[in-house]
């Protein structure tokens, strides 16, 4: 019987160990930013493919003010209440203070220069995708954008989901770097699936979650409900958005939909963000919609 | 038993209906149905004038001018009846008006104005040639969509 405990502790001990280790951070080395050098004008570019003013502008922003990346927008999930933070390049309440390798570890891996996981809200695991020289020119770009000495807000979350170590075995789960969309596709597709896939994070809301708030990649841009309010957001697979290429390009640029009605909610921002890029970006963007599977 | 069966199923059907009765309110859905028509004549001249500023349409002074003009008509209409309280999604069918409308109404009244404004803009440059179209489409653009970021539920 003492045997028996002695051995059931050990199992114990030994499986927190390894559900410690599975839940660490895993961020890159700093070798891995090494030599690479920004160029801000390209960075711009990814800015808005990016669409960060969408969540870290001040709530209300527009036009110019959308370039001061105060913070402070609420997004409220199910988990709770997340609230975007100050991200300019204020040294003590912004980002000002990041090298290349803690801006680059927060995009691709989640991953705060303290050590802390970050929620999903901030969403790295599309961020993840991009490539080393676009983190460098998104930074350069930010790096060039307006301060603001607005503090951040914690979140307001109930636990577990307050435990952020807990983050690292929903990370091994759901960070994967991979393209969801395969096969051959040509230049313009490509593009636009880096742009939706890398940077436009049109999957954070229009791919349903599983119950841990996973992207379901089986049902990749199939619509759900609503993960930040009420409704649902809409299905935009081939078989239901049945737009032309070059009405949905239109959309993105305009917000007008073919019938001339306009984008809403957070569409809206993302929008705002998309009508800054070449038209080709919003046409490539459109290119990969076509390409993308219809759920089953 | 067969009674029992007919008996059960009037017992029912009287009960929907008198359910359905009390969920009813006759003002509220009227009102919806108005704004959702209000809507639709925007989107309809909107597309008037869209189609040429996206070069679907040949532009057309007269044309674009009659839909710029409705557009002006249509953010002059009065918003306080179509929009009565208790008319959000949850408390009234067939709508996608947020609760947060009702909460906010100075600012829904701001935005409506602003509606006002891009009419105006586009009414005074829909003659005047394809650019200015091009140019007043998007504080319109702009002003539709303030309205349903804030207070529109997605689908």
């Amino acid at each position: 019987m003492k045997r028996l405990l002695a051995g059931l502790v050990t199992l114990a001990m030994v499986a927190a160990v390894a559900g410690y280790v599975l839940a660490l951070p895993r961020p890159l080395p700093a070798a891995a930013f090494a030599g690479l050098s920004g160029d801000a004008e390209r960075g711009g570019r990814l800015f808005h493919a990016g669409g960060c003013a969408g969540c870290h502008a001040a709530p209300g922003a527009e036009g110019e003010a959308r370039l001061v990346l105060a913070g402070g927008r609420e997004f409220a999930t199910p988990f709770g209440r997340f609230l975007a933070p100050n991200i300019s390049p204020d040294p003590a309440q912004g980002i000002g203070g990041w090298g290349l390798a803690e801006f680059g570890n927060a995009l691709l891996r989640g991953v705060a220069p303290d050590g802390s996981h970050y929620y999903p809200a901030f969403p790295y695991t599309t961020y993840a995708r991009m490539t080393l020289q676009d983190v460098a020119d998104l930074k350069a770009y930010i790096d060039g954008l307006p301060a603001s000495a607005v503090p951040s807000r914690p979140h307001v979350l109930g636990f577990p989901f307050s435990i952020r170590l807990g983050l690292g075995v929903w990370k091994r789960l759901y960070l994967d770097p991979s393209f969801v969309v395969e096969g051959p596709l040509s230049e313009a597709e490509a593009r636009g699936r880096y742009l939706a896939e890398a940077l436009a994070h049109c999957g954070e809301c229009h791919t349903p979650r599983d119950a841990l708030g996973g992207p379901d990649r089986g049902r990749w841009l199939a619509g759900g409900p609503n993960p930040s309010g009420e409704g649902r957001i809409p299905d935009i697979t081939p078989a239901r958005l049945r737009w032309s290429e070059g009405e949905i390009a239109a959309y993105l640029e305009t917000g007008f939909t073919p019938e001339f009605d306009t984008a809403g909610g957070q569409m809206a921002e993302v929008v705002k963000s998309l009508a800054l890029l070449p038209a080709g970006d919003r046409a490539a963007i459109a290119a990969y919609l076509k390409r993308v599977p219809s759920a089953p | 038993m067969k009674l029992f069966r007919l008996a059960a199923a009037a017992a029912l059907a009287v009960a929907t209906v008198g359910l359905s009765a009390a969920a009813a309110n006759p003002s509220i859905e009227n009102a919806v149905r108005a704004r959702k028509a209000q809507m639709q004549l925007y989107a309809f001249n909107l597309g008037v004038i869209g189609a040429m500023a996206q070069g679907n349409a040949t532009y057309d002074a007269a044309t674009a001018q009659s839909a710029a003009d409705n557009l002006v008509a249509l953010a002059s209409l009065s918003k306080t009846i179509q929009w009565p309280a208790g008319s959000h999604v949850g408390a009234a069918a067939d709508t996608r008006a947020l609760p947060a409308l009702w909460e906010n109404l100075d600012d829904f009244a701001t935005k409506y104005a602003a509606l006002g404004a891009g009419a105006a803009a586009m009414q005074a440059a829909a003659g005047g040639g394809l650019d200015g179209v091009k140019a007043a489409m998007g504080g319109l653009a702009g002003a539709c969509s303030a309205c349903h970021q804030s207070y529109r539920q997605p689908q």
